[in-house]
């Protein structure tokens, strides 16, 4: 009998099917963000770059250097009949400067703010306050972006921008302006911010700051010459994260940003961003195969080389700059 | 009875001193710079603590603590695991401060000022009452950068004042012939024993009348162990030392006092020389011949 028998731990290959499934389905949603992903890349690159097809891709109607370097951005249809001063013009400056505009107001609000309300949190607050502050932040980082679009255009921009620059400084602005649209989009990642840096500060070792505390420091001077050294790896890498979610905001800038495409560095000047003009001209008639519906994919691969190469380079920072404690 | 210094001898040793009639008992070599027979009541007292209770959150851990350091000595405080020991030398720059719902009662008189009273300024204080801990923490900066940490956060910005000051710290700290030439390099890259020297320099750089060590050579190595207590000798000529450690060796070697602590309570105290081989305590004796701790 005890021949015939199988051991009574031997594994057997078909003894728990539901085991195998399980571990299948979730196989697949883990590679459902790879494919997806890679689904992106190839659209974007069909449409943009190359098209094996019939049609034509953006890049291969106008020149990556006219895109790169071109100061107007003019997207309409080339042809051989119209005059010269009535032809296309696919400059990305325009776009990509209100973009970075946009992402270089909102670091200037969301960078002190964030560090800040990090620093206060992690060095500051007693353990009651800081497990109340954490998650309303947190919360404040999930309302929709519409809503910071709407509290930019009816309340940062005609209540605060104008009434401070018009008594102030003697300025009119219009109710469309990147500077509304910068401050709301720093608002919006300060908290992811202030989370992130929270993280990598409480994760500096209390001996340090005992250390800092030891030698006459202030609880101030702990936090801004020890802990904020010690964990600025990790701060800079939060700071690029924000930076490319900023970059990357769509429906705030589109409401308050304005239409206008424009290069210009000056904040208080109506200006489209490349998300706005993505949003835009997605809305409008073109037919699939115009050069405007297939800017919008060479845009929108620009967008995507932008904020991939910005956390790459957190990634990098994070790992090469890392103190390592014991 | 059979000292703490007599385990240190062999088993031959031993049996050949106790059949000698005149036993003489005596302590390891002391480091240079520590006379463990000095008369305590000579010398003006650095920290007058009296009646000190401390307490955890409800849970008391110092019950009535009395105990007199002089100045330009040094105190060991000995003692198992929990005795409150630490918890001792850290209420002296008023560390336990950081850890909430910790509460203290009587007083230490520092410089004839009761330091525990809430008006006393816990910055100036610890800038008076330096700190070595167990773990060597130099910051994440230069080895210069961290000795000049202290006068820095003291104001002080000029930058011939500041090397000046990092060369006479690091050189009491006997770790300036060895990192004079990279003095912009990473403190991080310092080994263990230079990194606890280091910070022993950072310390000093505050210019402290008193030094707390808490099991400052635990993690070292014999040889980085040993150049620590060499320093502790050479310190304790112009600074007044208090060292927590877990090393009945050491503290017979580095310090001229010892206290032995149980269970929250200042079990004895004493020259060195006589709490080593003659306690009063059977608590103490019980300790330092090993039988329990």
């Amino acid at each position: 009998m005890s021949t015939a028998r199988p051991s009574m731990f031997q594994r057997s290959r078909s003894a728990n099917p539901k085991e195998q499934l399980i571990h299948v389905l979730l196989l697949c949603c883990a590679l459902v963000s790879i494919l997806t992903t890679l689904g992106i890349v190839v659209v974007l690159l069909r449409s943009a770059v190359y098209n094996p097809g019939p049609k034509t891709a953006f890049f291969e109607e106008v020149s990556l250097g006219e895109f790169l370097t071109d100061t107007r951005w003019k997207p309409v249809e080339r042809s051989q009949l119209s005059p010269e001063a009535d032809q296309g013009h696919f400059g990305i400056w325009p776009l990509l400067s209100g973009t970075l505009m946009v992402a270089v107001i909102a670091s200037l609000v969301s960078v002190p703010t964030g560090l800040g309300a990090a620093i206060y949190m992690s060095e500051y607050a007693g353990p009651r306050e800081r497990s109340f502050l954490k998650p309303v932040l947190e919360i404040l980082a999930g309302i929709p972006t519409v809503v910071y679009g709407f509290f930019a255009l009816h309340f940062i921009t005609p209540m605060i921008l104008q009434p401070v620059l018009k008594h102030v400084f003697g300025i009119e602005i219009g109710l469309f302006n990147v500077a509304s649209a910068g401050i709301v989009v720093g608002i919006m990642v300060t908290p992811m911010i202030a989370s992130l840096s929270e993280d990598v500060l409480r994760s500096v070792p209390r001996s340090l700051r005992e250390a800092g505390y030891a030698l006459g420091s202030t609880r101030f001077d702990v936090s801004m010459r020890v802990v904020v050294p010690a964990a600025l790896s990790g701060i800079l890498a939060a700071f690029l994260l924000a930076f490319s979610r900023a970059i990357g905001e769509t429906m705030a800038v589109t409401i308050a940003g304005g239409h206008k495409v424009l290069f210009s560095v000056n904040p208080f000047e109506e200006m489209r961003t490349m998300t706005g003009y993505m949003v835009h001209q997605s809305f409008g008639d073109n037919s699939a195969d115009s050069i405007q519906n297939k800017s919008i994919y060479a845009i929108g691969l620009a967008l995507f080389v932008i904020t991939l190469s910005i956390n790459i380079a957190s990634q990098w920072i994070l790992r090469k700059f890392r103190e390592v404690y014991q | 009875m059979v000292t703490f210094i007599e385990t240190l001898r062999s088993p031959i040793e031993r049996k050949a001193m106790a059949t000698s009639p005149t036993t003489v008992l005596r302590v390891p070599p002391a480091v240079a710079g520590v006379d463990r027979d000095m008369d305590m009541s000579q010398h003006p007292a650095a920290i007058t603590a009296r009646g000190m209770n401390f307490y955890y959150g409800e849970n008391q851990v110092l019950f009535d603590v009395n105990l007199t350091v002089p100045e330009r000595s040094v105190t060991a405080l000995i003692g198992p695991s929990g005795c409150g020991k630490s918890t001792f030398l850290r209420t002296l720059n008023r560390m336990n401060d950081l850890i909430e719902g910790t509460r203290c009662t009587g007083e230490v008189l520092i410089q004839g000022q009761n330091i525990m009273e809430p008006a006393v300024d816990v910055v100036l204080l610890r800038k008076h009452v330096g700190m070595v801990f167990q773990k060597s923490t130099p910051f994440p900066k230069s080895i210069f950068d961290n000795v000049a940490y202290g006068p820095r956060v003291a104001g002080e910005r000029n930058r011939a004042i500041l090397a000046d000051l990092v060369e006479s710290c690091l050189q009491k700290a006997a770790l300036w012939e060895e990192v004079k030439d990279r003095l912009g390099e990473s403190a991080m890259a310092l080994s263990g024993g230079q990194q606890q020297r280091l910070c022993i320099a950072r310390a000093l750089a505050t210019n402290p009348q008193i030094l707390l060590m808490d099991e400052p050579a635990s993690a070292l190595d014999p040889a980085s162990t040993s150049r620590i207590e060499d320093l502790i000798g050479e310190l304790c000529a112009n600074y007044t030392i208090v060292i927590v450690t877990h090393n009945m060796q050491q503290a017979s070697r580095v310090s001229h006092q010892t206290a032995f602590f149980f269970e929250g309570n200042l079990v004895e105290v004493g020259p060195t020389t006589q709490i080593f081989t003659s306690p009063s305590q059977k608590k103490t004796e019980d300790y330092i011949t090993g039988r329990f701790g």
